[in-house]
């Protein structure tokens, strides 16, 4: 699969012309061998080796986009099973699945869940319209469109998915109907309309073999509908199409997924719940669901954006002031790092105490309090410069500052810096700030 | 061409723990699969699920458990209950009362109430302590005494008092105990290796890796347990073979999404619907990542997850 870089520069013109932006034509190809460069910035490849290359450097899974403007996502693109191996890197999305029927009512409750975490928007990306009739069907793209949401159109009769495409296909929808039987007529459709298809089958190999004969046909913008008969078979689908493509190199499995959890739990709120996070962690790229609520908002996207965080970048909540249980100019401040676990830790505990307490968040690189003060990120000298850049004398009458139990090293350099103030110890753990904030 | 498949059985496989006595006894972990993976071998034995009760009793501000516990008043008839709930495998009495910061219930007091429980149910018992060590110490001690041919686990032991802890409840009295890290793969192995080197048999104890409700910093759980899973069944790592059991509940009902009054917040609706999507979801995580054995709080995430489990293996 992977070619080493001597590989790529026997298929280098190896005139050192420079015009890659390189030095030589063997420091382009270790560049390109490491996937730091892409093989197009020689102008001078023959087709042949262009085809040769681009095929053996190709990364394992497909990486496609799918909608426009603020509703463009990327699917795919991964290169590991386990995102402690290097990091997953596009999210799943998560859908709401509407028919002719129900569009009405589920579409305004979908358009309520909307709400920002740890600086990024938490909503249903895309919206699955079920096929019931060809009068139908239009109509129903037509509500679903223009809302700024991946369209996934669920039709299998090529000529209600033609009338489909006319109304919605500059909004770059997924046109998820092909199948063993159907699939060479929408091929023709996704080529002509320029959109991504959807890919299903009965079982795993009718799968393999039709996204092969896909591909024989020259189309590869492709999303396999993994959807099976029971859980089970949808799961066992998921994983293997995931892992023939990202470990056995299996290029034809090389492609995102999605579930659609309506088909397998249908009126089971709690049940796609839980099968939602299963797909979540285990390999689902869009997730169909039959509605979406707070309750299952909550977890799975705060789930979804742990699970897709890069292991090597700490999540970080942005700096400022936090106001918890209604706190007021008058109530105590308390102070600790950016870094979203403690900041979710401490605020959670702060609430469960019903207390008032101004929460101030400096920026402290992400890292955890004993880490950020080793590191000099969160020192006496960096909360007062918070205090002040915050102006927070003006904002906040109360002077007592509470600082974490961990970083009580800083308290007599604080009392230096911040005369006015009254520096408060906190526990070490926030399991005991409950008691402590009650005791105050 | 035609798809081929690839299943992935390790020659290593999970250690098998039981607990309880008699038909009812549950055993938990025994696979060579990855988690769920039941399309590459079967499972040897399926995720078992716990029903979770307090000392503190029944939270009865939430509709759907005062319903399911309604005419229980006593902890036997509580314990009782339980033990009956649809797709739980063994009934986890939480000591919460216990916990010095809080009522700080005598020891004795907590013996006879887990006396109580015990006679009161036919499955295992799981005894979740008062996450204090020094209290936990005294309490698993002379509850491995008193529910001696039991053969409940302990929830958990910790680097602090896992000498004593293991002790009493292993070796004198023949209970199980897990044994507890926050989070870290290395802590984890440690305490194992520990236990070992003490002579605790692969078959009396069971981990507890960490966890955390879902959005709450589960990354490190997740990577936690694929690193685990990873060690134990492709690098053959026996101090990493244990069957881990995981306690959804206490950390998924203390997130603000499970605590916050649909007063304060009317657009996230019902809190009790809250709560169990966050115990649901946790679990279901924790269950995908290779928990074999999880304990939940509300009758409903009981039912959905020993369903999801039943779908999949």
């Amino acid at each position: 699969m992977a070619l080493k870089g001597l590989d790529i520069f026997k298929l280098t013109p190896k005139t050192n012309c420079k015009e890659c932006g390189n030095p030589t034509c063997m420091a382009f190809a270790m560049k390109v061998a490491q996937g730091a460069v892409p093989i197009e910035k020689c102008p001078h490849m023959s087709a042949e080796a262009l085809a040769t290359l681009s095929e053996a450097t190709a990364p394992p899974m497909k990486s496609l986009k799918v909608g426009t403007g603020d509703a463009e996502h990327t699917l795919g693109g991964e290169t590991v099973l386990h995102r402690h191996e290097k990091t997953f890197v596009s999210e799943n999305l998560f859908a709401v699945s509407v028919n002719a029927e129900s569009a009405d009512a589920v579409l305004p409750e979908m358009e309520k869940i909307d709400y920002e975490r740890i600086g990024e928007r938490m909503y249903v990306e895309a919206v699955n319209l079920e096929y019931t009739d060809k009068d139908s069907y239009v109509q129903l793209v037509q509500k679903a469109a223009g809302k700024g949401r991946v369209l996934i159109l669920d039709v299998k009769d090529a000529e209600a998915a033609e009338a489909a495409l006319e109304v919605c296909a500059s909004e770059k929808p997924i046109l998820n109907g092909a199948t063993p039987d159907n699939y060479a007529a929408f091929v023709e459709l996704a080529k002509k309309h320029g959109v991504v298809l959807g890919v299903g089958a009965p079982d795993i190999d009718s799968l393999h073999d039709t996204v092969a004969a896909i591909e024989g046909l020259g189309y590869k913008d492709l999303v396999l509908d993994v959807t099976g008969p029971t859980v089970k078979d949808t799961f066992a689908n998921a994983v293997q199409v995931r892992r023939a493509a990202l470990k056995d190199g299996d290029r034809t499995f090389g492609y995102p997924s999605i579930v659609d959890l309506k088909k397998l739990a249908e009126g089971d709120h709690y049940k796609q719940t839980a099968l939602a996070t299963l797909f979540v962690l285990k390999y689902g790229s869009i997730i169909i669901m039959e509605n979406m609520s707070y309750a299952q908002a909550l977890p799975l996207y705060g789930l979804r954006q742990n699970i897709f965080t890069d292991p090597q970048k700490p999540m970080k909540v942005a700096p400022g002031i936090y106001p918890l249980n209604g706190a007021d100019e008058n109530s105590v401040c308390a102070t600790t790092v950016d870094f979203a676990l403690t900041y979710f830790v401490v605020s959670g505990e702060m609430e469960r105490s019903g207390v008032p307490v101004n929460l101030l968040i400096s920026d402290a690189g992400g890292y955890s309090v004993l880490t950020a003060w080793a590191a000099g990120k969160f020192s006496a000298g960096s909360i007062s410069k918070f205090i002040k850049d915050y102006e927070i004398e003006d904002k906040i009458k109360n002077r007592t500052l509470i600082i974490p139990g961990k970083a009580a090293v800083l308290k007599g350099e604080l009392e230096e810096r911040l005369p006015d103030w009254n520096i408060v110890v906190a526990p070490n753990e926030a399991t005991n700030l409950v008691k402590f904030l009650k005791e105050l | 061409m035609a798809f081929t498949r690839k299943p992935q059985t390790f020659s290593a496989s999970i250690n098998e723990v039981t607990i309880g006595t008699g038909d009812k006894a549950v055993t938990i972990g025994g696979a060579n699969i990855l988690p769920l993976y039941t399309f590459d071998a079967p499972a040897k034995n399926k995720v078992a699920v716990g029903a979770e009760i307090t000392d503190t009793g029944v939270d009865r501000t939430l509709p759907g458990i005062a319903s399911y516990y309604e005419g229980a008043e006593t902890m036997a008839e509580i314990a009782k209950r339980a033990s009956e709930m649809p797709g739980a495998d063994f009934v986890a009495l939480a000591l919460n009362g216990a916990d010095p910061n809080g009522d700080n219930r005598p020891v004795e007091e907590c013996v006879e109430i887990a006396k109580q429980v015990a006679d009161a149910i036919d499955v295992p018992l799981v005894i979740t302590g008062a996450r204090n060590v020094e209290k936990d110490t005294e309490l698993f001690s002379k509850l491995a005494e008193a529910l001696q041919g039991k053969n409940v686990l302990f929830v958990s032991a910790r680097e602090e008092n896992y000498k004593t802890v293991a002790a009493s409840a292993v070796m004198a009295y023949g209970n199980k105990i897990s044994a507890e890290s926050a989070v870290d793969i290395n802590l984890a192995k440690q305490l194992n290796v520990l236990l070992s080197q003490m002579g605790i048999k692969p078959e009396s104890y069971v981990m507890n890796v960490g966890s955390a409700a879902a959005g709450y910093g589960y990354d490190y759980v997740a990577s936690t347990l694929d690193r685990v899973k990873d060690a134990a069944l492709s690098q053959n790592d026996v101090m990493l073979q244990m069957p881990i059991i995981t306690p959804v509940s206490q950390e998924s009902w203390a997130v603000k999404e499970s605590i916050v009054t649909e007063d304060d917040y009317p657009e996230w609706g019902d809190r009790e619907t809250r709560g169990i999507d966050m115990e649901v979801c946790t679990a279901a995580a924790v269950i995908a990542g290779g928990s074999d054995a999880v304990i939940l709080r509300h009758p409903q995430s009981v039912a959905t997850i020993s369903g999801m489990i039943a779908d999949l293996m």
